[in-house]
């Protein structure tokens, strides 16, 4: 199974630093090699902020497999960020 | 020297604060010309006091009447939610978004109720999106809606509080005039729910629903436009098939034209008693208690109307089509020979099945569809039946202001409430607004009741001032000679005067 993550920050701030450094680190601990992470910075892709209806920033979203599941902020606690996607630790 | 100037003229900015015109009905009025301009308006309401329709209908405005673009942020309905419940009032927002003049941005909960929250996040990418659709649609207007949602989603009342402090910066700074709505729990009282949103507004407005004497009563209130002036106080309004329409009382424009053209009041002497007939542009007011009457005037002022070819609408709240056709004919009046000839049309309807702001609007709706050059009201009391004082007052300065703009001439009756003397509500707050008035009276004399008739206002001519006896049978009505020899018989117990009496009083006053 592979799982394609999408990780939605805006502008270089300390809030999407701290993020995409969380979200790489988890996905290479517990889903090695079986993961594709796109990190998407809004302020340049505005129109994506819209149709995806982004609330707020930083937001996680597990786009496969289905369904789909977001998750809110720094993912600074990993075994939250785990259960709000949904993965099974091995 | 250069920047010294520069730095005066700024200061001359700041202190008049220009204005947006909103193109809303009335709210240009109490606002003095509109919102501030390129500021933040926060406006507050309970639920269902109309608060989504004048953030839409402030959008469409503009989009309409100035041609500058909006943006809708909307917390709380689905967009297609907002575009159809719209669609009655004729606005398509559709239209106006494949136009590329409108956005209406979602933000209403989705997905974000079943989101996991962990660690730290803001909501600044939905000032970025807001900013994002302000660009590119070029918007003037914007309108968030409304605030309360946002809170309960995010509960955390000091982030909030600081996400719309960063909104209404930056959209200041944007240059946009924006329209905030919140909720408010109660209509008098702490302003909003959260009771933090009224700092971060220099301006707002209060609309109100009010319940009163078990009538609902819509009414709007500008509390404060900071730095800038507007109308005081709380004032009624109504939402139309239009949009909203706000009735600013005080300050109602008295620009009607005015008409020396005479009609035909249906009877040749009550004309003459008039001085040539009613103007063709007035409002004529006949009060008298019942069985007196009134329903023959109106009756002969309608039947006058078709005769000359012109067209007339009867608004009849208390008798049936039937009962009104069989009165007629025993008048000798064919009611339905006009109604088929198109000319007559008669609208029937108890007052009691629905609220003053639809009756209004039923009356300018059929008025405005068939044309008229007369309507007749019979009566005007009904209406006081299901009003409160307060808007049935409304209603009929309402209804006079129309019928004087569409320039028709409108015969409205009033029922007293004592059969003999005495005035009526619809009396008191109508008198001032007509430019005639017929008072109808049982007079009692020797043993007899009998009928007398006067013209009590006749603005802008001559009139008799005398009291005249009138008959009524079955050719309708007949005015007589006036009442000689009697004094009191407006008061209903009509004295008689003899010659000895009048002779004595000559010689008081010679003595004196």
């Amino acid at each position: 199974m592979k799982y394609i993550l999408r990780l939605y920050v805006l502008g270089e701030s300390q809030l999407s630093k701290v993020a995409i450094k969380n979200a790489k680190m988890i996905c290479d601990e517990k889903l090695k090699g079986k993961y594709t992470l796109e990190v998407i910075d809004l302020l340049k892709r505005m129109q994506l902020a819209e149709d995806e209806k982004i609330f707020a920033t930083p937001t996680l979203e597990r786009k496969l497999p289905r369904p789909l599941k977001r998750i809110i902020g720094d993912l600074s606690d990993s075994s939250k960020v785990l259960l709000g996607l949904d993965i099974i630790e091995k | 020297m250069n920047k010294r100037t520069f730095g005066e003229r700024k200061n001359k900015v700041v202190e008049h604060v220009a204005k947006l015109r909103t193109g809303i009905e009335g709210l240009d009025f109490l606002g003095n010309g509109g919102f501030p301009k390129g500021r933040t308006t926060l406006c507050v309401g309970s639920s269902g006091s109309g608060k989504t329709v004048l953030g839409v209908e402030y959008i469409w405005r503009g989009m309409e009447g100035f041609d500058e673009a909006g943006v809708f942020v909307t917390f709380e309905e689905k967009p297609e939610r907002i575009i159809k419940n719209v669609k009655s009032f004729g606005w398509d927002l559709d239209k106006k978004i494949a136009e590329g003049k409108l956005t209406i941005l979602d933000m209403a909960p989705s997905i974000m109720s079943s989101d996991t929250l962990v660690g730290a996040y803001d909501f600044t990418v939905l000032i970025e999106r807001i900013k994002y659709a302000i660009k590119k649609v070029k918007a003037k207007r914007v309108v968030i809606d409304s605030i309360n949602a946002f809170f309960t989603q995010v509960g955390a009342t000091d982030k909030v509080r600081k996400v719309i402090f960063d909104f209404v910066d930056s959209l200041n700074s944007l240059g946009v005039t924006t329209l905030i709505t919140a909720e408010r729990t109660e209509e008098y009282g702490p302003i909003s729910k959260y009771g933090v949103e009224e700092f971060v507004s220099d301006n707002v407005v209060i609309v109100r629903l009010v319940l009163e004497e078990e009538r609902i009563r819509r009414t709007i209130q500008i509390l404060k436009f900071r730095g800038s002036t507007h109308k005081q106080g709380e004032y009624p309004f109504t939402i139309t098939n239009d949009g909203i329409i706000i009735l600013p009382l005080a300050g109602m424009k008295l620009s009607a034209p005015s008409s020396t053209v005479r009609i035909a009041s249906g009877t040749k002497e009550l004309d003459k008693m008039c001085g040539g007939g009613f103007f063709k542009d007035s409002v004529i007011l006949v009060s008298g208690p019942t069985g007196t009457g009134k329903t023959l005037i109106t009756t002969l002022f309608t039947e006058a109307a078709c005769k000359a070819g012109e067209k007339v609408i009867l608004f009849a709240y208390e008798e049936s089509r039937e009962q009104l056709m069989r009165n007629a004919a025993s008048w000798g009046v064919n009611l339905k020979k006009w109604q088929n000839k198109g000319l007559l049309r008669i609208f029937c309807e108890y007052p009691e099945v629905m609220g003053s702001e639809d009756h209004l609007i039923t009356i300018k709706k059929e008025i405005e569809a068939f044309k008229p050059r007369r309507i007749a009201i019979d009566s005007l009391s009904a209406m006081e039946r299901v009003l409160t004082l307060k808007s049935f007052r409304e209603f009929v300065l309402n209804l006079t202001s129309y019928i004087k703009q569409r320039e028709v001439a409108a015969l409205c009756t009033s029922t007293t409430k004592t059969l003999l003397g005495g005035e009526s509500v619809t009396e008191a707050h109508i008198s001032t607004l007509t430019d005639a008035i017929l008072i109808l009276r049982y007079v009692e004399m020797h043993g007899e009741m009998r009928r007398g008739l006067t013209v009590i206002k006749m603005r802008g001519s001559w009139h008799e001032k005398e009291i005249r006896e009138y008959i009524i049978d079955g050719k309708g009505l007949h005015i007589e000679e006036p009442f000689k020899g009697v004094e009191s018989i407006m008061t209903g117990a009509a004295r008689s005067v003899t010659q000895y009496e009048e002779e004595e009083l000559k010689k008081l006053t010679k003595l004196q």
